[in-house]
């Protein structure tokens, strides 16, 4: 029998990963890779509220980044700057003040690296009910919205004009990002959450020919990573974070081999 | 006639400058309306608002209630990141059984792409795969923006032609952008002159001879217009209700809607 922090970081890191593959799929087909680092990045001045003024971290998380992405979607309506340049401004912004914000706590109540790495150690129960509450909401609002959302990514005019509410569902996207955010920094850490919606997204990609298998697919190579990243963790003593992305990169470079591959063999042929 | 889709007193004001000023127009049923004008006429801006993708800043925009709209935009970009089908992408969000599908399809000439990946398709194959889609509900009005820019001139002779061939085969009105007037002479009943307000409208012979239209479009424009208008004109000195064809002695004959970029 395997010790409990295990099974609970188990439990964690599969229940993060059918929730980022899905919702990775839209990060990939849209390009919301920079946003999702930025998100991720303001998820330390969360953390840092959470800390300072003893409220859970999650919910801390939630809070900073929504008003972050609310704050974004402004910035963007006001048509001053591009949006790279206001999400750098955002993102770097809420990570300094993030920073300044822990440096006013003493050392001893928390561990910089375990918050930018993930560390398994850290996941407590109540991580779990952020986790698979947080997931079905994720998932139910996907499944719910999915040909809406989909058809909005083709073509936006086409979904407006089918009476698709384009503007609230930017924001829904954005919404289920900071959820998926918040509850993945105890395994992947701050600075990886985004690979963890990307790479197993980008992997299924080339494998299928339909948008609901990609999100299929990327859960599953998702739970592969956490399964031989946690694995990896505990017997090499890793950080979990590196050690789940250093499996997804793997499988990304292995089924991108297998791809090119195949299609080589198509030509010769 | 019932009024399906009106704009009336339309105007549109951003960043100090104005866009759209005083517009109104009205579609109604079998109408054929094809707004035409110069880049930055607010042709697009115009379209934006009928369809009430963008409020007004003044005027307002009336539709006639449960009205089903068919909306076919100017391009689509198909993305190699989104992996779907031709066949998914039309039933998307949509409650469309077998039959209704094929027929569009055979309607449109795209049987043979339908399970093809969206992103492999040609220009002129992405643009009736648009124009399907909008046909799958049976639409009463179909909203076309600059449907064929992106296509080279056998492209837009066959799009227009097929536009044609759907106009005169179903119950639905079009109101569309163009800046091929030329190729859609024949079909449309009315254009509509827009230079941020309407300059003139009318059926296409009696536009091309209006003083606006010269002064917007040059005279070169207007007197090969009107050279087009002559033959029209005498061709079909009537109502275009019936299911005719419109051949013009200029247009190279297309027996395939899809002309050569079918398949």
């Amino acid at each position: 029998m395997p010790d409990e922090f295990i099974l609970r970081a188990l439990a964690a890191g599969i229940g993060v990963a059918l929730i980022a593959g899905p919702l990775g799929c839209f990060v990939v087909w849209r390009r919301m890779a920079y946003f999702g680092d930025s998100l991720a990045h303001s998820a330390l001045l969360g953390i840092a509220l959470g800390l300072l003024y003893g409220i859970n971290i999650n919910l801390g998380t939630v809070i900073v980044c929504t008003l972050f992405a609310l704050l974004l979607v402004w910035l963007q309506h006001r048509r001053v700057l591009a949006t790279d340049t206001l999400l750098g401004i955002l993102a770097h912004a809420a990570l300094s003040i993030g920073m300044v914000a822990l440096s006013f706590l003493d050392n001893a109540r928390f561990d910089l690296y375990s918050y930018l790495f993930g560390d398994i150690l850290t996941v407590r129960f109540s991580d779990l009910y952020w986790i698979y509450g947080g997931g079905m909401v994720v998932i139910g609002l996907l499944v719910l919205n999915w040909s809406s959302l989909t058809l909005m990514t083709i073509h936006e005019d086409l979904a407006r004009a089918e009476g698709v509410n384009t503007v609230w569902s930017n924001i829904l996207l954005m919404l289920l990002m900071t959820i998926v955010v918040a509850v993945s920094i105890r395994i992947v850490g701050i600075l990886l959450i985004t690979s963890m919606l990307i790479i197993p997204a980008a992997t299924a990609r080339q494998l299928v020919t339909s948008p609901e298998n990609m999100a299929i697919w990327a859960a599953i190579l998702g739970l592969l990573a956490v399964l031989g990243g946690i694995s990896g963790s505990i017997e090499f003593d890793t950080p979990s974070g590196p050690s789940i992305v250093t499996a997804a990169a793997v499988m990304f470079a292995l089924f991108s081999v297998i791809g090119a591959l195949r299609r080589r063999g198509v030509t010769i042929k | 006639m019932t009024s399906l889709l009106s704009a009336s007193h339309v105007s549109v004001f951003r960043d100090g400058k104005t866009i759209l000023s005083d517009v109104s127009l009205d579609v109604k049923e079998r109408d054929f309306i094809t707004i035409i004008g110069p880049n930055g006429a607010g042709k697009s801006m115009l379209l934006k608002c009928m369809m009430g993708f963008y409020a007004p800043s003044e005027g307002t925009v009336a539709r006639k209630a449960g009205l089903k709209i068919g909306y076919v935009p100017q391009r689509l970009v198909a993305d190699h990141t989104i992996p779907i089908l031709t066949r998914r992408f039309l039933t998307l969000r949509k409650k469309a059984d077998k039959a209704a599908l094929a027929q569009v399809a055979g309607e449109t000439a795209i049987e043979n792409i339908l399970d093809q990946p969206l992103h492999v398709l040609s220009g002129g194959e992405l643009q009736r795969v648009l124009l399907a889609r909008a046909l799958l509900d049976n639409p009463e009005l179909l909203v076309l923006d600059e449907p064929a820019q992106n296509l080279d001139v056998t492209g837009q002779l066959a799009f227009y032609k097929l536009l044609d061939r759907i106009y005169a085969e179903r119950a639905v009105s079009i109101l569309m952008v163009s800046h091929d007037l030329h190729l859609v002479m024949s079909s449309t009943k009315q254009v509509v002159c827009l230079y941020r307000h309407v300059c003139c409208s009318g059926e296409p012979h009696m536009v091309t001879r209006d003083p606006e239209f010269i002064s917007l479009f040059g005279d070169d424009m207007a007197r090969l217009m009107a050279v087009y208008n002559h033959d029209h004109h005498h061709a079909h000195d009537h109502e275009h209700d019936l299911p005719h064809s419109h051949d013009h002695d200029h247009a190279h004959d297309h027996p395939h809607p899809g002309g050569p970029h079918a398949g």
